[in-house]
C-alpha cells in the first residue's frame, strides 16, 4: 500500500452503523475526531483522550475499542458501531438502553455512550455474566455522577431480558419504548 | 492531546515493514494495537515521522506451540491470548495475569508484543515474560535474534531492541509438571497500572518471584525452597534491592511492603498449586 503523507488528507472509507461512509483524514486524525467532526456522528463522546475514561468506546468489527486510541486511517474497510447504531429504530430504544432508562443509570449522560457500547458487546459475548464480570467491564469506564450501582442493575436486567427470562419486564419495555 | 503529524504506512508484508524500519530507524515506530503507543502520541511524548502499521500483515495473528514454548506473534491481541482454549492449564500464570492487563476494552485491541515493546515497568506482559524466563524474538532486515526477557528489558520504557528491529514474537514457556504458578496485583482500580505486581513460580527445589511496578523494570529473584522467617528475610532483601520508586499512587515504603507481603502470599499460593 502507498505511504500516506502527513501533510495531506486521505479518503478513508468504512461502514458506520451499517451504512457506508467516508471521511477525509490526515494520518494523525483520531477516530473520535473523524466521527464527530468529519461525519457529524457526535454520539461518541471525548473525555480524556488517552484511553482511561472510556467515553469514546466504539465497536470495530464487533470488538470494543477506544476511539481516542485509534487512528481514523485504521478504520479503512472496517465495520464500526457507535451508540447511534444501538437503537433498532428512531423511536425505539434497545433492550439495554431501555434498562438504563428504567434504572436511572445515567444523569448527565457523558459517559453513557461508551458504557452502552461496552455492555452491548459484552452481553453478546457472554449472555450470562456474573455481577463481578459486569463490574470489571464497567471498570473500563469512568462515571462521575450516577454512580455505578444503577448501571450494574440495568446491565443485569438487560442480560436477563435478552435471555428471555423476564417476560413481564419485556412487555413493559415494549409499551414503554413507544413514548420515548 | 492530538498527535504531531506523521506519515502512515500500512505494511502488506513483514519485509515491507522491515525495509521501512531499516530506512527510517529511530524516526519510525511500529504500530499494532496502538493501546500503549497512541497515548504517547496524543500526549506528544512520542513524535515519530512515520508509523508502520503491521496489523494488515498476514500470518501474525495466530498463537502457536513450538515444543515447550507458547509463541505469540506480533499481531496477536491480548484478548485473543486470554481466550486461547486451555490457557489455564497450558500456562496458569498467563491465565491469572492477563485479566489484570488494562481493561476489557483495551485488551480487545492491544497486542501482546506491543506491551512488551512499550516496556512499562508496571506492566503484566513484561512481568510474565521475566517470571517465566521467556524470550523476545527480534527481527530486522539484516538478521533475527532471540533475547531472554531479563536481558531485553533494560530500564523504564527502555529495551535492547535496536532502531531497525521489531518484535516478531514473544515466547512464554508452557507450564511444567510439578511446578506451581500464581499472580497477584495491587492497583487503584482493576485494570489501572499496577502499584505492585507479583508473579511466582514454585518448583520442587526452587522459588522464583518476579516483581513489577517497583524497580524501573520487572525483576526476578530465585531462592531454594525457603519458608518461615528465612523467606521473610529473603523478600526483605529483595524489596530493598529494587530501589523502589515513589509517585502519586504509592510511597516507596508501601511498594517495599507489598513486595514482602504480596510477594509472600503469591509464593505461598503458587506452592499450594504444587501441593
Amino acid at each position: 500500500m502507498p505511504r500516506l503523507s502527513a501533510a495531506t488528507r486521505h479518503r478513508v472509507g468504512f461502514t458506520l452503523n451499517g451504512k457506508p461512509v467516508s471521511v477525509e483524514a490526515e494520518p494523525r486524525l483520531l477516530a473520535t475526531d473523524a466521527l464527530r467532526h468529519g461525519i457529524g456522528a457526535t454520539g461518541t463522546h471525548v473525555g480524556c483522550e488517552h484511553g482511561v475514561c472510556g467515553a469514546c468506546t466504539i465497536l470495530i468489527d464487533g470488538a470494543p475499542a477506544r476511539a481516542c486510541l485509534t487512528l481514523a486511517v485504521q478504520l479503512q474497510g472496517r465495520e464500526v458501531t457507535t451508540v447511534e447504531g444501538l437503537a433498532p429504530a428512531q423511536d425505539r430504544l434497545s433492550v439495554l438502553q431501555a434498562a438504563f432508562r428504567r434504572h436511572h443509570a445515567l444523569q448527565c449522560g457523558f459517559c453513557t455512550a461508551g458504557i452502552l457500547i461496552s455492555l452491548d458487546a459484552f452481553l453478546r459475548e457472554k449472555p450470562e455474566p456474573s455481577e463481578q464480570e459486569l463490574r470489571e467491564v464497567v471498570g473500563g469506564h469512568l462515571c462521575r455522577c450516577t454512580g455505578y450501582t444503577p448501571i450494574i442493575a440495568a446491565a443485569r436486567e438487560a442480560a436477563a431480558l435478552l435471555r428471555g427470562e423476564s417476560q413481564t419486564i419485556a412487555q413493559t419495555t415494549a409499551a414503554e419504548s413507544l413514548d420515548v | 492531546m492530538k498527535p504531531a503529524p506523521f506519515d502512515y504506512l500500512r505494511a502488506g508484508s513483514l519485509d515491507e515493514a522491515l525495509a521501512a524500519l531499516a530506512e527510517h530507524g529511530s524516526e519510525a515506530r511500529i504500530i499494532a494495537g496502538g493501546q500503549s503507543l497512541l497515548p504517547m502520541l496524543n500526549m506528544r511524548l512520542a513524535k515519530p515521522a512515520l508509523l508502520i502499521d503491521i496489523m494488515g500483515v498476514a500470518g501474525l495473528d495466530q498463537v502457536r506451540r513450538e515444543g515447550a514454548m507458547i509463541v505469540v506473534p506480533a499481531g496477536v491481541r491480548q484478548a485473543a491470548l486470554l481466550q486461547r482454549p486451555g490457557l489455564a492449564s497450558e500456562q496458569p500464570l498467563l491465565a491469572a495475569a492477563l485479566p489484570w492487563l488494562g481493561h476489557y476494552q483495551t485488551r480487545a485491541r492491544g497486542s501482546v508484543c506491543g506491551s512488551a515493546a512499550h516496556a512499562d515497568p508496571s506492566a503484566e506482559i513484561p512481568l510474565c515474560l521475566v517470571a517465566l524466563d521467556g524470550e523476545v524474538r527480534l527481527r530486522s532486515r539484516r538478521k533475527r535474534r532471540v533475547l531472554k526477557a531479563a536481558a531485553f528489558f533494560s530500564g523504564m520504557m527502555v529495551t535492547e531492541k535496536a532502531d531497525d528491529e521489531l518484535i516478531e514474537a514473544v515466547a512464554f514457556p508452557a507450564a511444567r509438571p510439578d511446578t506451581g504458578y500464581a499472580f497477584n496485583e495491587v492497583a487503584r482500580r482493576h485494570g489501572d497500572f499496577a502499584i505492585v505486581g507479583c508473579a511466582a513460580v514454585v518448583e520442587a527445589g526452587q522459588i522464583h518471584l518476579a516483581v513489577a511496578g517497583v524497580a524501573d523494570r520487572p525483576e526476578r529473584r530465585s531462592w531454594p525452597r525457603l519458608d518461615g522467617s528465612a523467606l521473610d528475610d529473603a523478600l526483605n532483601t529483595f524489596a530493598w534491592e529494587l530501589d523502589a520508586r515513589e509517585d502519586l499512587h504509592a510511597s516507596a515504603r508501601l511498594r517495599r511492603d507489598l513486595v514482602r507481603t504480596l510477594g509472600r502470599n503469591t509464593i505461598e499460593e503458587a506452592a499450594r498449586c504444587l501441593a
